[in-house]
């Protein structure tokens, strides 16, 4: 008991917890623009492989670091925009558009990465995004390890989490944003594009979406290996539940996740002899139902979410 | 009146498909004016405003429009903006309002810059606070608008337009979902914004109101616009036959003994999460051999009410007893076998299934059947025989008994409820709004086979917000108003009107007796 | 001005020959990223074909891969039709095959006769068993099917890594985590000297008929597509929403669990982590390009498993990667849903208004 106690107190389990969250702030984050608007996005796991991917190559290819985080938003926005094209003026079905887009995304980022490499046994690195030094921030007991000796991405992400806040709360935008996931009719009525708004939401969303995934080949690690998403996109789906459409609840979410992965890790080292370590590493998606079960009944959907809006149909 | 011409229609026509919606409609309006587009439903009133606010392109014909100088110029059609700034502003029978958003969003969604940084809120609600005490329409800017009631919903409607400093205000039956008296005081409100200047087209079918508060009535028949009346030169009369090309017959409703108890329930509530889906402690009897109405504004717990005589939601206390057995755990299927045959409220999502065959929902309900299936398979030829059977019978007008449901036309789906509930000669009928978007024709059919299986010895509950059709029909008139039902002693229509707006005198004695016709 | 127009109904011509023409386009559409590879294009169409229809040793291969596909796609084509969203076959493929390996590796040494069906029973059950748990969840506390199926595919797969490195590891494998093999009266025969192609095939095809039959002739078919159709009538007209769900959803599980079984006991004879290329996912996008019916899979499963193992003998031969044939697959599937948006819909011009 005293262990666990002297893990959740340390600044390395905290610093750990914000690291593992980071992809996950962007996921959530992406697919909260993108429900808010009315469209659920299930193409989430495969823009995370692209957006890996695409990110990670162009760095390889000599981009530069900010280059490619540019290029794996770009990627995502391109795998956003396929899946906002079949769901939102053509009214597809959301579910299985999002699969295809998923599978769609998986492939073309294999094939291609295949394609630029394809003799190579162990996959080439990159430099990835170093930690921040930042005067006096950095230097601060406890908040300066955990949150300003994380690298630009985590930074990057703590400030999405605003302007996501912002933009939905105190801009027009954003209200006409939520507007168009409770009632198309009403954002139609008043002389805004229902189609212009919802696209524009996916696509963008993608975008924060490809980051997550970018976060993994660029800062977490600093290869890209197939399989390395592993469904941390299904996950952040369940966390949007969760968090109920909030950014500030999706940030808690993701936190609270990972503060439990990074808990298993670190018990792991502890009782890993008696148990065998597949236990833990299931714990993560376990936990993922476990939140969907609590949140599911009174979970408040936008109400347009997953309904398809036709111009001139009423 | 200020003879300006504000708008004038010239030959919008409108096909879909190979029907013809709207042929060739030519119309004006005039500064200050109040005209009513009075037509049957599917007339092609609401397709005609649709196309004057630029939701439906005209496949002919021209839209000119007043501007701020009085000079008319030509609108650019199939364009929702070019409406909104050329000053025509439109409230849509079914609202357009963001639930989740306050009033006050609702009113400026779209007036305002969408990428500027920042909101001007204050700005925003001081223009509102203006137009509200001009035109007396008052509603809570701050609440969100899903805790609004209908009437406040409304009102917020009518405000997003004037906003948006609207010349002309297109209503589109904007009665239909207010008490007698809140529909007074709309027309009042009307009133007050057409002495500022203000024209308004009033789209509805009643011709009590249309006669009331219009300077001018136009009407359309069939997509065609049939006639145009001054209305003080109008009566009832005249306008119900140009609507209708004809006198309607009425079915004569012959008086009847009521028989045995039917259904009978005592001290039910349900404790739902709103005004709208709870009952509180209500008693209800019907029998044999009468139509009981149930007459109020919708959202007064009439889903509620028709969940738990069709088995769909369960009372959190009191008795329910069908045909003299108690119901303790109801689900639809034992209320079917009970003998219960239901019409629902929205007959396109819960009546049929659209993408099954006219044979498929004919059966549906009588998935145990012997005849319709053996050992779990289905019996093809009985299903078949049975569809082709009632299509003649009732009259089902289609492609025939294999195409999809959903090509029907709202009419003919009625008449296919009708034939699958009527088919297993049911003790008790729920038939929830069971007119509600018919055109006449069809809802007097409606009425007709409602008095047939009365004579046959059924009970009959039927839910309506039209107060005409519960006194043509009913033999026994309750009120229902926030969750509570009261007897009506009386047939007057101010006094029902008056008790659908929750005022009633003497509730108690009245609880139980009840005036038969 | 565009405007979109819902058709009265879709002829049997465009229900039928748009999912064709999907495949068609998709597979056209591969040209593209065999430019891109650097693979002379003509001739990379060529050895694909004859990948699959060159020797009769090819189009075996080609029904082996067909026959987990015809499984996996009835599975999702069953729960699609009740708007069941299964995407978790994967998991219950893993499912069946490990209850396979469960029985069939020695626990019981009895005859053929009865321990195949016993395989292919508790196979079945296993993956039954592992969609009735997301069902239940739905029903019971209205989480979305989606993301549960989705997060047990991971769970489960770390599950059978830990059984293969536990209690179903053989011994006999040198350290390898996989099972031991399963006995050989406990095999499905296979169907031809010297070919891989099993008698899965036999009962996929069964099973694909037997489903077509009951989805259209049998009451339990005619609630389950009311249900999928419009939950709401088919509640108010007496049907038990919930029930034809969990029965859909028992099914569709079992016939993934069936996948696995046919998997293990017909082709690999023994289990590993690697049993499933993404079996699961595929037969999602065998059950769209047939349109969600049963006979329709049939012949998506064929075309899907010609697809992989052309690409497959085509990237051998011409050094492309052979996720070109996960890029076919992915664009039939985006091809087939656009397809099926102008089955159901028209797009008209309507000319400007004429002045």
């Amino acid at each position: 008991m005293m262990d666990i106690l002297q893990i959740l107190l340390s600044e390395s389990f905290w610093a750990a917890s914000l690291r593992i969250a980071t992809p996950l702030i962007f996921g959530v984050l992406g697919a909260l623009l993108c429900e808010k608007s009315g469209v659920l996005n299930l193409g989430i796991e495969g823009i995370f492989v692209a957006g890996a991917m695409a990110g990670w190559l162009a760095v390889w290819a000599g981009a530069g670091l900010w280059g490619g985080v540019l290029v794996a938003a770009l990627a995502g926005g391109f795998f956003g925009l396929i899946h906002a094209i079949l769901t939102v003026p053509l009214g597809l079905s959301q579910h299985v558009s999002g699969l295809g887009v998923t599978l769609f995304a998986t492939s073309v980022s294999y094939f291609i990465y295949r394609t630029a490499l394809p003799n190579v046994s162990s996959p080439p690195r990159i430099e990835p995004f170093r930690a921040l030094d930042i005067p006096i921030l950095s230097d601060l007991p406890f908040v300066g390890p955990v949150i300003f000796q994380q690298t630009a991405m985590t930074m990057l992400a703590l400030f999405m989490v605003l302007v996501v806040w912002y933009v939905l709360n105190r801009t027009a935008l954003g209200v006409a944003l939520q507007a168009v996931g409770d009632n198309p009719d009403s954002v139609d009525a008043q002389g805004l594009s229902v189609y212009g708004l919802r696209i524009g939401a996916v696509v963008a969303g993608s975008s924060l979406m490809a980051l997550g995934g970018a976060f993994l080949t660029m800062s977490a690690f600093d290869a890209f290996f197939f399989g390395m998403v592993n469904g941390r996109g299904w996950i952040c789906i369940a966390l949007v539940i969760f968090a109920s459409w909030r950014p500030g609840k999706a940030l808690l979410g993701a936190l609270l996740f990972g503060a439990f992965d990074a808990l298993q890790v670190r018990l792991q080292t502890e009782v890993g002899a008696f148990v065998p370590g597949q236990v833990f590493l299931m714990a993560p998606y376990v936990l993922s139902i476990i939140a969907l079960v609590v949140a599911a009944r009174k979970a408040d959907y936008p109400r347009a979410l997953l309904h398809p809006w036709f111009k001139g149909q009423r | 009146m200020n003879m300006d011409k504000v708008l004038s229609l010239n030959g919008l026509t409108k096909r879909f498909g190979t029907v013809v919606a709207n042929d060739a409609v030519d119309l004006d309006l005039h500064k200050g004016e109040v005209l009513a587009l009075l037509g049957e439903n599917g007339a092609g009133k609401t397709t005609l405003m649709n196309m004057l606010f630029g939701h439906y392109m005209p496949d002919a014909g021209t839209v000119d429009v007043a501007d701020a100088d009085g000079t008319m110029r030509p609108l650019p059609l199939g364009h929702p903006q070019a409406a909104l700034a050329a000053g025509i502003g439109m409230v849509h029978q079914h609202f357009t309002l963001a639930e989740n958003l306050s009033a006050l969003d609702n009113i400026v969604l779209g007036a305002e810059p969408l990428w500027h940084p920042r909101r001007n809120r204050a700005g925003a609600r001081k223009k509102i606070k203006g137009i509200m005490a001009r035109s007396g329409l008052v509603a809570p800017l701050d609440t969100r608008v899903g805790r609004l009631s209908v009437g406040e919903r409304q009102r917020v409607e009518i405000l997003k337009a004037l906003y948006r400093d609207a010349r002309i205000l297109v209503l589109d039956e904007p009665t239909a979902v207010l008490t007698p008296q809140e529909a007074d005081m709309l027309f009042e409100n009307i009133g007050a914004m057409t002495a500022d200047g203000l024209s308004v087209i009033f789209i509805s079918h009643k011709l009590r109101e249309v006669l009331a508060f219009s300077q001018r009535i136009a009407v359309l028949r069939h997509g065609v616009k049939v006639g145009e009346i001054a209305t003080k030169d109008a009566d009832e009369r005249v306008i119900a036959r140009m609507m209708v090309g004809a006198d309607t017959p009425t079915t004569p409703r012959t008086k009847m003994t009521p028989g045995a108890p039917v259904l009978h329930l005592s001290g039910v509530s349900v404790h739902g999460h709103s005004k709208r889906d709870s009952l509180n402690n209500i008693d209800l009897d019907v029998h044999q051999y009468e139509i009981l109405g149930i007459a109020g504004v919708s959202g007064n717990g009439q889903t509620v009410l028709a969940g738990l005589i069709s088995g769909l939601q369960r009372a959190d206390t009191g008795q329910i007893t069908v045909d003299g057995a108690e119901i303790t755990r109801p689900n639809p299927r034992m209320m079917i076998r009970a003998g219960v045959g239901r019409i629902p409220e929205d007959r396109h999502h819960d009546g049929i299934i659209g993408a099954m065959s006219v044979a498929e929902n004919m059966v549906i309900e009588r998935l145990n059947d012997p005849e319709i299936q053996s050992r779990g398979l289905l019996n093809r030829e009985a299903i078949q025989q049975n569809a082709e059977r009632l299509v003649q019978e009732y009259d089902v007008r289609g492609p025939g008994a294999d195409a999809p449901a959903r090509l029907l036309s709202g009419g003919n789906i009625q008449k296919l409820i009708l034939a699958r509930v009527f088919e297993q000669g049911p003790r008790l009928i729920l038939a929830n709004q069971p007119t509600r978007g018919l055109d006449m024709g069809a809802a007097a059919e409606v009425g007709r086979r409602l008095l047939v299986a009365r004579a046959r010895g059924a009970g009959v509950v039927l839910i309506s917000e039209d107060l005409d059709e519960i006194l043509g029909l009913a033999d026994r008139i309750m009120v229902i108003h926030d969750g509570q039902l009261h007897a009506a002693n009386t047939r007057d229509r101010e006094e029902i009107g008056l008790m659908m707006a929750g005022e009633h005198s003497d509730e108690h004695s009245a609880k139980h007796s009840g005036v038969s016709a | 001005m565009i405007r979109i127009e819902p058709r009265n109904a879709p002829s049997r011509l465009m229900t039928t020959g748009i999912p064709v023409l999907s495949a068609v386009v998709a597979l056209a559409l591969a040209a593209i990223p065999l430019a891109f590879a650097g693979a002379p294009i003509g001739p990379a169409y060529v050895q694909m074909f004859r990948g699959v229809f060159g020797s009769m040793f090819a189009f075996s291969e080609m029904l082996t891969r067909a026959t987990p596909l015809i499984f996996t796609g009835l599975a999702a084509a069953l729960a699609f039709r009740a708007r069941l969203w299964n995407i978790g076959a994967e998991g219950q493929l893993y499912l069946g095959a490990m209850a396979a390996v469960a029985i069939g590796t020695g626990v019981l040494d009895v005859p053929g006769i009865v321990l195949l069906p016993m395989i292919i029973i508790l196979g079945a059950a296993a993956g039954a068993a592992g969609m009735a748990v997301p069902a239940l969840l739905k029903t019971r506390f209205g989480a979305d099917e989606v993301v549960t199926t989705l997060l047990l595919n991971f769970i489960i797969l770390i599950f059978l890594q830990m059984m293969l490195e536990g209690p179903l590891k053989d011994p006999m494998g040198l350290g390898w985590p996989q099972s031991a093999p399963i006995l050989d009266q406990g095999m499905l025969p296979t169907l031809m000297t010297r070919m891989r192609v099993h008698s899965g095939l036999i009962l996929a095809l069964v099973v694909a008929a037997i489903a077509q039959f009951m989805l259209v002739r049998s009451v339990w078919g005619f609630r389950l597509r009311a249900v999928g159709e419009n939950a709401a009538a088919a509640r108010h007209a007496g049907i038990s929403v919930n029930r034809s769900l969990f029965s859909v959803a028992i099914i569709s599980g079992g016939l993934a669990g069936l996948a696995g079984v046919s998997e293990v006991a017909g082709l690999k004879g023994y289990l590993t982590a690697d049993l499933s290329p993404g079996f699961g996912y595929t037969g999602i996008v065998v059950a769209m390009l047939a349109g969600l019916s049963p006979a329709g899979v049939v012949l998506a499963a064929l075309f899907i498993a010609s697809v992989f193992v052309g690409a497959d003998s085509m990237s051998r031969a011409m050094g492309v990667s052979s996720y070109l044939a996960d890029l076919v697959v992915a664009m039939s599937l985006l091809c087939v849903l656009i397809g099926g948006f102008f089955a159901r819909y028209r797009i008209t011009r309507t000319a400007r208004a004429a002045q």
